[in-house]
């Protein structure tokens, strides 16, 4: 279950060595923004190396590799791929083209270096408003896109407001991402909260988020991660009730009963699904119903 | 009858108190790095023309650099005391000095005063008040320390007894801490130290995110190690992640509507913060790091000053050690066999030394070791420790970021952590997991001179440390 995905520069080793303990799900090793055109190549093969050589047992691994109107792209799926990262984000992506351009590329390299087709996911991030228009086409231009996610620092440069922490700027981009990548059947991602030091503020800005539908969100700073963890997580209640609905669902159909009301409330078909999806999210937490108490 | 003690000068306290060649002095370290005291006594004394002393502190900061000098010039020739900061310890580490080092912990050095193993001839104290009796305190004045803990024991047993301090108030000073009936001399001076070096204006804790994650993982280790339930009794260091397991461990208390008996320290403000909510019904303090710490040892009658005799002295009736349920403590090295250094870094060089932990380690119920895997390109779980510091038959469990060791003694600790889903695993698999990473470093050769004897809380020479090379 990928709740959280922890940023870390491509070019800081100090940090690099120890991403696999700071607790999110995924970390990104980024090749884009937090490198300086003159590292570039040097965050790329340190990159590669730590992929190579060092044990990522606790976390996905995504790698931010540049855009696709820079001359770097392609150098970074060179290096990267042949290190089989889980997912390569894709910044600055405007429309289903950047997509179909990026998964030919990997395609290509997957035949080359004998992958299966799709081992490698790809992630588009959304922080145009060009981007926000096109993000059901580019959600749904490749199967190998699982997630979109959205970087509202570049969208409300784009968008010419300022970035605020309460976040009304992005609340149209918001909804916008959810409702395409929804539609599209993939997961949706959302942008980092970036005042490292505000505690509170992350898990207000997280559980936002989570009540438009976004799967789970992205952070800059480690100290961010347990929050974001705790509110993407089901509650030991949420769980609770979707064992409850689907034991009064079973009881029903042992009763040859089309309908069935739990504490008042008439179970239906979304109430089921609902209860599914929190159940399989805490088995991919390990969270049984045994543990329950 | 006398009625007064006043000396003009440190000088004429030094020569009034009959300090002569070859005898023993005492310092204490309640003034942190903020001290001028030892300096400015030890400058005196070389001017006097006096050799071959013998200076038993319970701490050497880097502020006491000047002491090099006065061991170059034969006016120093013997050092004990319980930790040495690296800029003395780094020279002294070269082989400058000809009798090796005796390194105590903060319960060995007052219990070997105290059972006259190793006799004070002149303690000096640095007093933040004092009245000319020498009623004093840490508690008020520019100096302000809070906790006297350390000169506390110095005071009943050294044979003469100077007061150093720059504040003077009339006759009687009330809530004193070192009475009048152990001090012979009085002295005041324009400034016993720097304010900014002797405590912090508010600590803070690690923002470093491994310190946070392992800080996360020990205070998960207090919830279910069975000792974590109302009466419970804590002590945890003021640096790195130990601190911020104290700010967790808050948390859970209050989230859990635990109350604990009491924390020992070493007191910052998060410790008051813990008593102020209700988490702990006392606070034993035998020194104070911020003014947070100081304000409230002034005005909260639950934050009671200890000496530090009566925190650790293995051969007291008892001592709070004794009491303790839990401690968070760091390292800069373990080994396989749970050994700790502090003393030296992985160079062989000296830049620590034991302070409490050996005491608070051996008299816990249950010691928690909270130390990174590797620091930079070092591994710091390795086959044997530079310095033994702390044996590891005192340590329980170990916390790093890549998972949590136990020592094998507490089979049923290690169960319960393992039910309750922690990442335990093997010691020896956490050293080759940090050198998967890092590689496996040359052993680091070392002379054959003697330049410090590590003794054990208990007396014997527990480890030596070798001149670097």
């Amino acid at each position: 279950m990928r709740r959280s995905m922890l940023f870390l520069p491509g070019n800081a080793p100090k940090m690099i060595i120890n991403g696999n303990f700071l607790g999110s799900d995924a970390v990104i090793f980024d090749l884009e923004d937090a490198v300086a055109p003159a590292e570039k190549d040097a965050a790329r093969i340190l990159v590669r190396n730590v992929m190579r050589d060092l044990e990522f047992d606790r976390c996905e691994i995504i790698v931010r590799i540049n855009s696709t109107d820079t001359p770097f792209w392609q150098l970074d799926l060179n290096e990267i791929l042949p290190q089989k990262p889980d997912i390569i984000m894709l910044p600055k992506t405007g429309c289903a083209h950047d997509v179909e351009v990026v998964d030919d590329y990997i395609t290509a390299m997957e035949e080359k270096l004998g992958f299966a087709h799709n081992t490698v996911r790809l992630m588009p991030l959304i922080e145009t408003a060009l981007g926000v228009e096109n993000a059901y086409s580019i959600a749904s231009a490749r199967p190998r896109v699982t997630a979109l996610f959205l970087g509202a620092e570049d969208l409300t440069a784009d968008l010419r407001c300022k970035r605020t922490k309460e976040g009304r700027e992005i609340e149209y981009a918001r909804h916008r991402m959810v409702m395409a990548a929804r539609a599209a059947g993939v997961d949706v991602y959302d942008t980092p909260f970036t005042d490292v030091n505000d505690d509170e503020g992350i898990l207000t800005d997280a559980a936002l988020a989570k009540s438009f539908g976004f799967t789970g969100k992205a952070s800059i700073s480690p100290r961010h991660i347990n929050a974001i963890n705790q509110v993407f997580s089901p509650t030991k209640e949420e769980i609770n009730y979707a064992y409850e609905v689907m034991d009064a669902i079973a009881l029903a159909k042992e009763q040859g009963k089309g309908a069935i009301a739990l504490h008042g409330k008439m179970i239906d078909a979304p109430i089921v699904a609902r209860a599914q999806q929190t159940i399989a999210a805490a088995e991919a937490l390990g969270i049984h119903k045994e543990d329950l108490v | 009858m006398r009625d007064t003690k006043l000396v003009a000068s440190i000088r004429e306290a030094i020569v009034q108190s009959g300090l002569k060649d070859g005898m023993t002095i005492s310092f204490h370290h309640h003034l942190r790095n903020g001290d001028y005291v030892l300096n400015m006594v030890m400058e005196e004394i070389a001017a006097l023309g006096i050799k071959d002393i013998t200076i038993n502190a319970t701490a050497i900061f880097d502020v006491h650099a000047p002491l090099i000098d006065h061991i170059k010039n034969h006016v120093v020739t013997k050092l004990q005391t319980d930790y040495m900061a690296a800029s003395v310890g780094g020279v002294i580490s070269k082989g400058i000095m000809d009798t090796p080092v005796e390194f105590r912990t903060h319960g060995g050095r007052p219990n070997d005063i105290a059972e006259g193993r190793t006799p004070i001839d002149v303690a000096f104290i640095a007093a933040p008040i004092s009245d000319p009796m020498g009623n004093c305190s840490g508690k008020y004045g520019k100096s302000a320390c809070g906790s006297f803990g350390y000169p506390l024991l110095d005071a009943m047993y050294a044979k003469k007894v100077v007061v150093i301090t720059d504040e003077l108030v009339p006759y009687p000073l009330v809530d004193w801490s070192v009475s009048e009936v152990y001090v012979d001399y009085v002295v005041c001076v324009d400034a016993i130290g720097d304010p900014n070096g002797i405590v912090s204006g508010t600590t803070r804790i690690t923002r470093d995110p491994v310190g946070l994650v392992m800080a996360a993982q020990a205070v998960k280790v207090v919830e279910y190690s069975g000792l974590f339930k109302d009466g419970f009794s804590f002590q945890t260091g003021a640096g790195g992640a130990t601190l911020a397991g104290a700010k967790f461990l808050k948390d859970l208390m209050l989230e859990k509507g635990v109350q604990g008996s009491f924390v020992m320290g070493g007191i910052t403000s998060y410790l008051v913060d813990m008593l102020q909510s209700g988490c702990f019904r006392t606070l034993l303090d035998g020194q104070c790091f911020d003014l947070k710490a100081i304000e409230s040892i002034r005005t909260d009658p639950r934050h009671q000053e200890v000496s530090i005799y009566q925190y650790a002295a293995p051969d007291a009736c008892s001592s709070i050690v004794d009491s303790l349920d839990v401690v968070f403590a760091g390292a800069t090295e373990i080994d396989t066999d749970f050994n700790v250094n502090v003393h030296t870094d992985s160079n062989g060089s000296i830049m620590g030394g034991s302070g409490g932990h050996s005491d608070i380690c051996a008299g816990a119920k249950m010691s928690v070791i909270i130390t990174p895997m590797f620091r930079n390109r070092l591994p710091m779980i390795r086959d044997h420790v530079t310095c033994v510091s702390t044996p590891g038959k005192d340590i329980d469990v170990v916390v790093t970021q890549g998972g949590i060791a136990v020592n094998p003694k507490n089979v049923e600790l290690k169960e319960r952590l393992m039910a309750a889903g922690l990442p335990i695993v093997d010691i020896f698999e956490l050293k080759e997991k940090a050198e998967r990473m890092t590689g496996k470093p040359q052993p680091v050769p070392h002379g054959d001179r003697i330049v410090a004897e590590v003794i054990s809380r208990n007396g014997g020479i527990q480890d030596h440390i070798y001149n670097v090379l």
